[in-house]
This record gives C-alpha cells, structure tokens and sequence, in this order.
C-alpha cells in the first residue's frame, strides 16, 4: 500500500534524517559491528515485521514484562538473601522478634526487609510481580484459547505456553518458601504431605529431598538453587522459544477490512512496537514497584520463623495453588491399608493427580479439538469466542471447575466472612465441581449460539436503531438500519459449517467415537446467512424503508428523527 | 547430485497455497485510507504532544531523583506505625521509583502514539510448512549424511555409541542418592533422638511440659476445658539443636485436652488418660499441619490448614474433613513427683500417611501396646480400665 507520507515528514521538522557528510562516531562503531554481526541483516528481518493491534495482544506481554521484573528484583535480593538453615538468635532492628533462634534464611529476610534501604521495597516487587507473571499467563491463555489462536500452526507454542505456567507455578512455590517463615514452613509441610502420599516411592522422595527426615537443614538451599538457577533457565530458554516462534507464525490477527488469512495488517516493529512495547514494560515495571510501596505483601517479620509446633489460622498459599489446596480441602478422607502398606487417595489424588491430569488436558486441548474437527489447515485469523460455541463452553466448564476448587482453598474464610457453616461449604463445593462445570458448559453454549443468531439477525435485517415509527394504521416498527460495511464484512468471514473431512463410519456402520464428537461439537451452531438469503433480506429492508418513509413526514415533534431519515432514505440498503 | 537439487529448487521454489476456506458474502472493503492525527497536521498539536511528552520525561527524572534523595534521608527499619502501616522509607521509595517508571512508560507510550508514524501495513503470510523443495533438498542432505558418516552402515558402532552415551545417565542418577538418607537407614541407625517417621522422642517417663516455657504440668494445674500445647521435656533440656531439635519438635508437638472424664467415649482413650486429661499428636493425619482450633464444647480440634475435625472424646477419630485417619494418642501418666508423664513413646507412627505405614485400627493398637508396655506402665499409675 502506498501512501502519501509528504505530511508526517513535513510536520516532523524540515531536515532529513540523515544528515550528509562525514559519518558519525556512533555510525562508525554501528558499521564496526555490522561488519562483523551483520546487524543489518538482522536489522532488516525483525524491524519492519508487522504485529496486528488489539488490545488483547497486551496481555501475554504482561506476563513478559513482569518475568523482566522478577529478573531485576531478584538478582538484587540474592545480593543480601542468605539461603541458609543454620540457626541463629536474631539480633536485628526488627524488635519484637530480637533474641529469638530462627534460621540464617528467616534472619536475612528480616534483614532485606528492615535494614537494607529498599529491601523491602524489592521483597514485595518481587512478589508482586510473581502474582501478576503467574495471572498475565493465565489471562493470556484464555485470551488465546477463546480466540482459537491455539489452532494450526501454533499448537507447539501452545505446548510451550502451558509448560510455562507450570513452571512458573513451581518458581513461584519455591520462591515464597525460601524467607523460612512460619507460613512458609507450613507450606513446605504441606507439601511433604504430598510427596509422602505419593504410593511406593513418596517416602524416598521426600527423604531424598529434604536430606532425610522433614524439615532438616537442606530444604531451604536446595529450593533455593532451584529457584534462582534451574527454574529461572528453563523459563528464560522457553520464553525465548516461545517468541521465536511468535515472529516466525507472524501474530493472529482479527478479521476486518483488508485482512485474511494470507497477510497480516498492523504496525511495524520498529518504530510503533519497539516503542510501544518499551513504554509499557516501564509500565509494567512502575505498577509493580507501586503495588510494592503501598499494598503490603507476605509480611514474614508478622508471621515469625518457622516452628514445626505452630501454625496460624488462615493459613493460605499464594493464590494460584489456591485450587490444589481446595482440592485438597473438599476431599473425601479416603485412605485404604492392605498388606501393611497406606495408600492416601484422599491426598494422592487431589494434589498429585489432579493438577497433572489438568494440566495435560489443557496441553493437549489444541490436539483433541483439532482431532474432533478434523481440521488440518492454517488458521491466523482469529475467531470470535461465539463463533466457536463448544470450545467456549469447553474452557468456560474448566474455568468454572478451577473456580469451585479455587473458591474450596478459602472455604474458611468464606465460612468466617459470611458466617456460613464450613461443613456445608464443603458439601457445596464437592457437588458444585462436577455440577458447574455441566451447568457453565451448557449456558455458554446457549449463549454462544444466542449470540450468533443476534449476529445473523444483524447482517439480513440491520442493527436496532432505537427509532420507533408508528404507521397510520396504528402498526409499530422499529426502524433498522444496515451494519457499516467493515464490521459486516468481519461478522461474515468465518467458515461455514462444519470444515474438516467427514470420519468414516465404523465396520459395523456405527458412527465412531470422533463422529459422534465431531456431531456434537458442531450441534446446533448457528451458519452465517447464505447470499441468496443476504439478498433477500436487503432488498425486503429496502422496500420496507420505503414503506417507512412515506410516514416519516408526519413526525411527532421535530428532534427525534433527523438523524436517521437522511441515510434511511438516501443510502440504498442492498448493495 | 548437487545439481539435480538445484534443479529441483529451481522449478519448485513456491509454498503450498495458504487456503482460503471462508466463502466471500461480501467483498472485502480493503484497507482504510489512512486518517492523519491532529499531530501529523497541526504544528500546534504537534508542539503539544511534544511538550506533554517532555513533562512526563521530566517527571520521571524528578522522582528518580526523589528515590537517591529518599535513600539518604529518610532511615529504614521497622515502622511498622508509620504512615498507616506502610512505612516511611519503603513508601518513598517505592512512590519515587514506581513514578519515575510510569511516567518514564506513559511519556514513551505518548510519544509512540501521538507523534510516531502510525500507518498501518499489510504484510504477507507464507505457510509455516516448507516447501515441498525444501523438504526434499532436506531429505536428501540427510540422507546423504547418514550415507557419508557411515551411521547407516555400520550400525553395530552406531548402537554402541547410542548405548554407551544413554548408560552416561547413570552417574547422573546414581549421584542422586546422596542426596539424604532414607527412612529405614535413619531409623536402623538412629543418628539422634526418636530418628525415622515410627518414632518420636516421647518415651516411657518423659515429661509433658508447657509448649515455649518448658514447664511441667501437675493433672490439677488443668480446668476441664483447659487446652495447652506441649512438648516433651527432652525439647527443653538443651540435648538438642539445630536439624535434630526441629525434627523432635515436628514429631513430637502433642496437645493436652482436659475433660470430664465421663464425657470419653471410648475405652482406649480412657486407659491413656489422667483424670479427664488426653493427649494427642498435634500434627494432622491429613498433611502435618499443626491442629490449633479446640471447640471447647464439644472436645472436636479443628485442623486450620484443610479443616480435618478430630473427636478427642473419642480416640481422636475423623468426624469432618480430608484426613484419612484418627490423631495418635499419647498414653499419660504421673510420675513419682506428680508431673504428667507419658507411658511410651505414641503407639503409632505420627503426622502423615506415607505408604510403608502399617495402619491397624485403635483396638489393635491398644493390645499391642498392652503388651509391650503395660506392665512398665504401672510405676506412673496405669491400670487398665481406669485410673
């Protein structure tokens, strides 16, 4: 597209960019290094690659620049954290806790937090940014599910993505264990629990972890090494990964005027993104060191140090194992003893199985989808979440299962805050894990489909102006008027129908498993117009405006029909 | 062969067609003509995009210098009661900091928006498949590869090299097992006091004595009602430290309850109590949390972290919750000096389940523990069906 910029370089001052005559000293060292990087090269691959605009897209680059943060804040904590078990009487500024033993690690925590200058300030920008890393993953996963960014070719970043959350989970985990605090410790208890009930080797896991019995001396440096080193690595290699192959697919893109699945239409890299994206990181960066100076986070000096004796009521992990520990919470106590042995199913299962059985689900969530389907072909433009009504519904009936489990992790404090018996929350909640999601599934479902019927409504008759016009026979209509041209087009590019190969029957003539899935997927979803009804319907909304506007003279008063009369009349509505 | 490649890739060097797959009900309107912001046009405008982009910079260099002047001026520690809780150093900081980056980002997102060139492009897709050329040129210099290094035809080394590399593993795993002892080394070789998940450092006359202080308890010190934290006295008696004093307090952490004896429900629990008074394991069955809430009413000790409820009138049995199993009770008696002592160390492993535990139910228990210890029992005034 070629456009006029005679304007932008008239208004961005008069003289050219680069100035003739003898190089500069920066020219000078830039050609150094493109002589021997080809930075050039570079240059011209990445800056002029085009990313589409949406608000939307902002979100996984939270999750980005928020790991930025966890970087920065984190190497400075390392500088004083000491991440040690030997114990100490404590003897810093922090009175109420002066002349008590706690471990090296709870005691330079203290000391990050009341006698480094900013200490503090990094302790809880870091777990701030922790909790927002952790929420903009998650966020921007439903953002790409419920778009269908999942889809061909992008399955593998997918795979990527969900194995950062994982991760991200674990680094989490790790990271609010190491201050050795007494909420911590019960954490890593808990967690002890979990490897324990874990049949056959659970004990060796959990001796070889934490160098012999619970809790030991060698818990808090091996967390940490794998908090700082191991996690962090594989994070970093994987993010990488998951950007290279974000430029290499180009970004989705919204259907609109003069885009399809054979271009992508937005702002080059450079200058609009790397601007953009630069603005926002210190945003990013500026809301966390805020949300650092004034909403207080984990306040280990108010907790104490670790004490196996103790424990405070409340006690909540950080809020993303929210939904393990409601697990954990409205399970049945189900333990069984055969041949002198303990299976804890009322633990093994809800924080072992379930969380990695969830998380395959949602690893392979692109690969069932596409075997349902059948659907082999390239998608980059994006769909809207209605005009895919069982995958929506899909991740709505997980969301709503996350949600009851998530809620569980609180139950106490929902029996507390709304003075509701805590036995009858549990009750509640165990039904309402396997009842909601079906619940959720259906009413997104309906909902979806409602929705596209709205749409096709749209498209053959026009949008609901608000204007009500009675005629001299008393009859009342509402009068509507056609959708601009762009956001019709949009509505109308979407597939019709059912779009992969149709699964053969089975030997016995039987519809097979993925016939019977493929049938249920597509049920009752709604198909754009065709042309001929398209057609029809503009030109019967043509005749009736002009039924319409013989009455329009005879207005009630002056005001409430000005506006409109003009494009009734003069625009023609079938084109 | 280089040659017939380059044929190939000459002939064929096109990607497989990205498929349109949506029929056209209407024609696409195209790109829009470009719509010039007021900053492109007018000078005026322009001018003030740049001042207000200039202010949010110097804004943001103000508050960077707030935070060095904040550093020095105003002095860390606990203030816990200053400014609402929030603190005057870590609000200074925080403030200048987190402003000099939000203006820093608003000033260049200003700029990307109000005076960066915004016209919009289209750029083409290509298929994330290669082309089929691609593929076979691939193929092909793989195949000649294989060919070349001999990996086709001398599979024996091949193997050799595949096995001898995946056995490098094997160190890498073996390494591992130094990583801690395993529960059965520790509780063969008892390193220190009560080691391995069986045992505790409760044993036969060790005191009951108050949780921080220290102190030993006499049975009348206790209301009915009365709940206290306890220890075993080798906790106090500077015996321990560092890893081992952790893991004896982990294990050995107890909760006395006193009650009126006739509200015990179950025989056990009544042979190992003292007038009314009942001890049990304060770690959870569920997953080893330490049980702090008594309803007092009801003698039920509610676990804070998962809510497992235990009736302590009743050998401490499951009546709400996800634990799978009744709280460990710790056989009480009194010694020579009146001082409450237990019988033995807790006749059940305690805390949570691991899958070598030999779980019986409470009565199995009880005899066994009969035999072992009864008779030892005696000299703290133990008599079987009540004391």
């Amino acid at each position: 597209m070629s456009t006029d910029t005679s304007k932008v370089a008239a208004s961005n001052g008069t003289n050219p960019a680069t100035p003739a005559g003898k190089p500069t000293k920066a020219g000078a060292a830039a050609n150094w290094a493109d002589e021997r990087l080809n930075l050039s090269g570079f240059s011209k691959f990445l800056s002029r690659k085009i990313f589409p605009d949406h608000w939307s897209f902002m979100l996984g680059e939270i999750a980005l620049w928020s790991f930025v943060v966890l970087l920065v804040t984190g190497v400075f904590l390392t500088l004083w954290f000491k991440p040690s078990m030997a114990e100490i009487t404590y003897q810093g500024s922090y009175a109420p806790l002066r002349g008590i033993d706690m471990s090296e690690a709870m005691a330079s925590t203290l000391e990050i937090s009341f006698d480094v200058r900013g200490g503090l300030l990094l302790r809880q920008v870091h777990h701030w940014a922790a909790m927002i890393f952790i929420a903009g993953m998650m966020v921007h996963m439903m953002r790409v599910f419920f778009t269908g960014a999942h889809r061909k070719p992008r399955e593998i970043n997918w795979v990527i993505g969900a194995t950062l959350l994982l991760l991200g989970t674990l680094e989490g985990f790790t990271g609010y264990s190491l201050p050795d605090d007494l909420l911590s410790g019960t954490g890593i208890r808990a967690a002890d629990g979990f490897i324990m009930a874990i049949p056959i080797v659970g004990t060796y896991i959990s001796f070889f972890l934490f160098g012999g019995e619970f809790p030991g001396d060698d818990i808090i440096p091996r967390l940490f090494t794998i908090h700082v080193l191991l996690i962090p690595a594989l994070l970093l290699a994987l993010i990488g990964a998951h950007l290279i192959l974000l430029i290499y697919h180009k970004h989705t893109h919204w259907p609109g005027p003069g885009r399809s699945e054979k271009n992508v239409v937005g702002y080059p890299m450079v200058p609009n993104y790397i601007s953009k994206m630069t603005g926002f990181f210190f945003i990013t960066f500026g809301v966390t060191a805020l949300l650092g100076a004034f909403f207080s986070l984990n306040p280990v000096w108010k907790f104490g140090p670790y004490d196996p004796t103790k424990v405070t009521a409340g006690s909540q992990p950080d809020w993303y194992m929210g939904w393990p520990d409601g697990a954990l919470r409205i399970m049945p106590g189900w333990e069984s003893h055969f041949w002198g042995s303990t299976w804890s199913w009322n633990i093994f299962f809800p924080v072992i199985v379930l969380p990695m059985v969830a998380w395959m689900v949602v690893l392979l969530l692109p690969f069932i989808e596409a075997w349902i389907t059948g659907d082999k072909r390239e998608h980059h433009l994006l769909q809207r979440p209605r005009n895919a009504p069982t995958r929506t519904a899909t991740f709505v009936a997980l969301m709503t299962f996350y949600a009851g489990f998530w809620a569980a992790g609180g139950n106490d404090i929902i029996a507390i805050k709304f003075d509701l018996s805590i036995n009858q929350i549990t009750y509640f909640l165990r039904a309402f894990v396997f009842l909601g999601p079906i619940a959720a599934f259906i009413i997104t479902r309906r909902w979806c489909i409602a929705l596209q019927r709205h749409d096709n409504e749209k498209l053959l008759h026009g949008y609901e102006t608000g204007t009500v016009i009675r005629t001299p026979e008393g009859a009342y209509h509402e009068k509507h008027l056609p959708l601009p041209e762009d956001e019709a087009f949009a509505m109308t590019v979407r597939d019709r129908g059912r779009t992969g190969d149709e699964p053969e029957l089975k030997k016995n003539g039987k519809l097979s498993l993925r016939a019977k899935l493929r049938a249920f997927y597509y049920d009752h979803d709604v198909d754009k117009p065709t042309a001929e009804e398209l057609s029809e319907a503009h030109h019967h909304a043509e005749h009736e405006a002009h039924a319409l506007a013989a009455h329009e003279g005879h207005q009630v008063d002056g005001h409430d029909f000005d506006d409109h009369r003009h494009s009734a009349i003069e625009e023609p509505l079938s084109r | 062969m280089s040659s017939d490649l380059s044929e190939i890739e000459k002939h064929d060097d096109s990607h497989p067609e990205l498929n349109a797959h949506t029929d056209a009900l209407l024609p696409d309107p195209g790109m829009h003509e470009h719509h010039w912001r007021p900053t492109d046009v007018d000078p005026k405008a322009e001018k003030r995009a740049e001042r207000q982009v200039s202010l949010f910079f110097g804004l943001s260099a103000l508050c960077s210098v707030l935070f060095v002047v904040a550093y020095f001026t105003v002095e860390p520690g606990y203030d816990g009661d200053v400014l609402a809780g929030y603190g005057a150093s870590n609000l200074a900081l925080g403030a200048s900091l987190g402003f000099a980056l939000l203006f820093l980002g608003i000033g260049v997102i200003q700029w990307a928006r109000k005076l960066v060139v915004d016209i919009e492009m289209s750029e083409e897709r290509h298929p994330a498949s290669p082309a089929p050329a691609t593929r076979e040129v691939a193929l092909a210099e793989l195949k000649a590869a294989l060919n070349e290094s001999g990996m086709a035809r001398r599979p024996f080394i091949r193997n050799a090299m595949i096995g001898s590399a995946a056995l490098l593993g094997l160190p890498a795993i073996v390494m591992l097992k130094d990583l801690g002892q395993t529960n059965a080394q520790i509780t063969e070789e008892q390193p220190y006091p009560g080691a391995g998940l069986e045992h505790t450092v409760w044993d036969a006359g060790v005191r009951v004595v108050r949780d921080v202080v220290g102190t030993p308890i006499r049975p009348g010190d206790l209301e009915v009602g009365d709940l206290v934290n306890a220890e075993p006295a080798t906790i106090f008696d500077g015996s321990l430290h560092g890893a081992p004093l952790q893991i004896a307090k982990s294990k050995a952490a107890t909760i006395l309850l006193r009650m009126d004896p006739n509200d015990i429900t179950n025989d056990v629990t009544r042979n190992w109590s003292v007038n009314g008074i009942v001890a049990y394991s304060k770690i959870c069955t569920h997953v080893g949390c330490p049980i702090s809430l008594n309803e007092r009413t009801t003698h039920h000790l509610l676990c804070p972290c998962h809510q497992s409820t235990f009736d302590l009138a009743d050998h401490g049995k499951v009546i709400f919750g996800p634990a799978g199993r009744h709280l460990p009770q710790l056989p009480l008696g009194v010694d020579a000096d009146g001082f409450l002592v237990a019988l033995s160390d807790y006749p059940e492993p305690v805390g949570v389940s691991y899958w070598e535990r030999n779980t019986y139910d409470i009565d199995e228990i009880f005899d066994e523990w009969s035999e072992d210890h009864a008779a030892d029992a005696e000299q703290y005034g133990y008599k079987e069906g009540g004391q």
